[in-house]
């Protein structure tokens, strides 16, 4: 079924009764080409350009849950490319252009918004720091500009300019930045990789890898055996607990990312702001809830709910710069596991056992690479060769000194 | 979350640093014959489990001591508090 204006207004005319599910709720068939673990918004893209790309057939999405539950449900929808290193500018910048094509890829509405991300400069130095980044971004196609305050101001009168501790100095915009509704993304891949053939099938977990003559041959899960010639992991968040059921270590800590929604409000927010320096980021959803969030919790935590002294650094973050959100209630708060890695940043790669591939190490900012990252992985899975814009993904890069580490943190996962 | 510490009692976590795995008090022998790829499992790869954990906190806003906290990672349950310099002595560091 194709989705259209007209088809909103015939079916508003006829009750509503021509509406079909959006994709099959299918069952495990005894074996594929390709099972794909995890039915987030990279599991379900990696499928669907599989399908779509690679011409592939025989695919699998296991999801242990539903579709849309996990971190695709959690995050806060932001997309952007504005990073530095060579290992994922031209990778964000691809997933990027991705999501400017997305919604007519999919023939769904995932409302993709470029309402512009703005990161906050309070220093000279950090505006040497963001000038820099800003180019690095320029040469590989993204677009970047260097705001005064007085332009910043122009689009947002309410900002806090003269903060004792973090005066604002200007900011480096991405105008193509923005935000997405992010359960369309998972819901709108699922329905595109559906209509491809995929099998996407729920309430099915992964409890353990089929391996022959020291090749993976499938995997075991709770609705049984799956036979596959490939298995990809896409678990991010949980990537170690499934990959310990294949002997594998990795580098990588979970870790637990809180995010916030205030009541909703009349448009106040039109883009997307970073505070970095204080912790804080927040833009405003098409509902009206201001949707904001800060720091990772920082230790090691599978519980997806965080504790209060980050909520409170959060808040005052958004007090030190936003003051008329302390007129907003909080309506709701959540957590959501993460991969945090040891150099922040992810993994798309083989692993030494033949047949079994891993997507990981996502930290916290996957949301905005999904298209990139099933496009990607997808490649690596039908060529076993990575994409161009993926090549420094690799497992290997921490035992060759080949990190890419955009905060240069080092290997302290928490502090990335 | 409330960290018991063994000398001064009751602390809120947030007065604490968190340093990782407990398995970090093991440092590998730079003088090994595989060092190198010992030091890159020590310093890149973790067993993160989902579970009891046992792992580093550091008293930065206190008295700075290092302490061995073993928690579920599951309910962030702390089940154990202890200096680490007495695991460490324990499992065989002399220092």
């Amino acid at each position: 079924m194709r989705y259209s204006g007209f088809k909103v207004i015939r079916e508003a005319l006829h009750g509503h009764r021509g509406w079909g599910p959006a994709w099959r709720d299918a069952a495990p068939a005894s074996d594929y080409d390709y099972v794909i673990i995890g039915g987030g918004g990279h599991g379900l893209a990696t499928a669907y350009y599989l399908a779509k790309e690679f011409g592939e057939s025989r695919i699998a999405v296991l999801e242990k849950g539903w579709i849309g539950g996990g971190n695709v449900g959690r995050n806060t929808t932001i997309i952007r490319s504005n990073y530095e290193r060579d290992g994922n500018e031209p990778f964000y910048e691809f997933s990027l252009k991705l999501w400017e094509g997305l919604e007519q890829e999919l023939n769904y509405n995932a409302m993709v918004s470029q309402r512009g991300i703005l990161n906050l400069i309070h220093s000279d130095a950090q505006r040497d720091a963001f000038v820099r980044r800003g180019n690095a971004m320029r040469l590989h196609g993204a677009d970047a500009e260097l705001m005064s305050t007085e332009q910043i101001l122009a689009k947002y009168p309410f900002l806090n300019v003269d903060n004792a501790r973090f005066p604002i100095k200007g900011g480096l915009a991405q105008h193509r930045g923005g935000t997405v509704r992010h359960d369309a993304v998972a819901w709108g891949y699922a329905r595109a990789a559906d209509a491809r053939g995929v099998d996407i099938i729920q309430n099915c977990e992964v409890t353990g890898f089929r391996m022959e003559n020291g090749r993976c041959t499938g995997v075991e899960t709770t609705r049984g055996t799956i036979g596959a010639k490939k298995v990809a992991a896409c678990v991010a968040g949980s990537s170690s607990r499934l990959m310990e059921k294949a002997g594998m270590r990795l580098p990588i800590e979970s870790h637990v990312l809180q995010a916030f929604v205030s009541e909703g409000l009349k448009p106040v927010l039109p883009g997307v702001i970073t505070f970095g320096a204080g912790h804080f980021y927040c833009s405003q959803s098409d509902k009206g809830g201001l949707v904001f969030g800060g720091d990772i919790d920082g230790y090691n935590s599978y519980a997806q709910r965080g504790n209060l002294p980050v909520v409170e650094d959060v808040c005052e973050g958004g007090m030190a710069i936003f003051p008329m959100l302390g007129r907003a209630r909080l309506l709701r708060m959540w957590g959501g596991v993460v991969d945090m890695s040891m150099d922040g940043s992810p993994i798309i790669d083989r692993t030494h056992i033949d047949g079994l591939y891993f997507n990981g190490g996502w930290c916290y900012g996957g949301f905005k690479a999904t298209p990139a990252s099933g496009f990607a992985y997808a490649h690596l899975l039908a060529t076993d060769r990575p994409h161009e814009i993926a090549t420094a993904y690799r497992f290997d890069r921490f035992q060759k000194g080949l990190m890419i580490d955009e905060k240069g943190m080092g290997n302290q996962p928490n502090l990335h | 979350m409330l960290i018991d510490h063994p000398i001064l009692g009751p602390r809120d976590a947030s007065e604490f640093v968190y340093k990782g795995d407990a398995n970090l008090i093991h440092r590998p022998d730079w003088q090994a014959e595989d060092a190198a790829a010992q030091f890159f499992e020590y310093g890149y790869l973790r067993d993160n489990p989902a579970g009891p954990h046992r792992e580093l906190w550091f008293h930065e806003q206190g008295d700075r001591s290092w302490l061995v906290v073993t928690r579920d990672t599951r309910t962030h349950e702390i089940t154990k508090v202890e200096l680490a310099r007495d695991v460490a002595r324990r499992e065989g560091r002399s220092k």
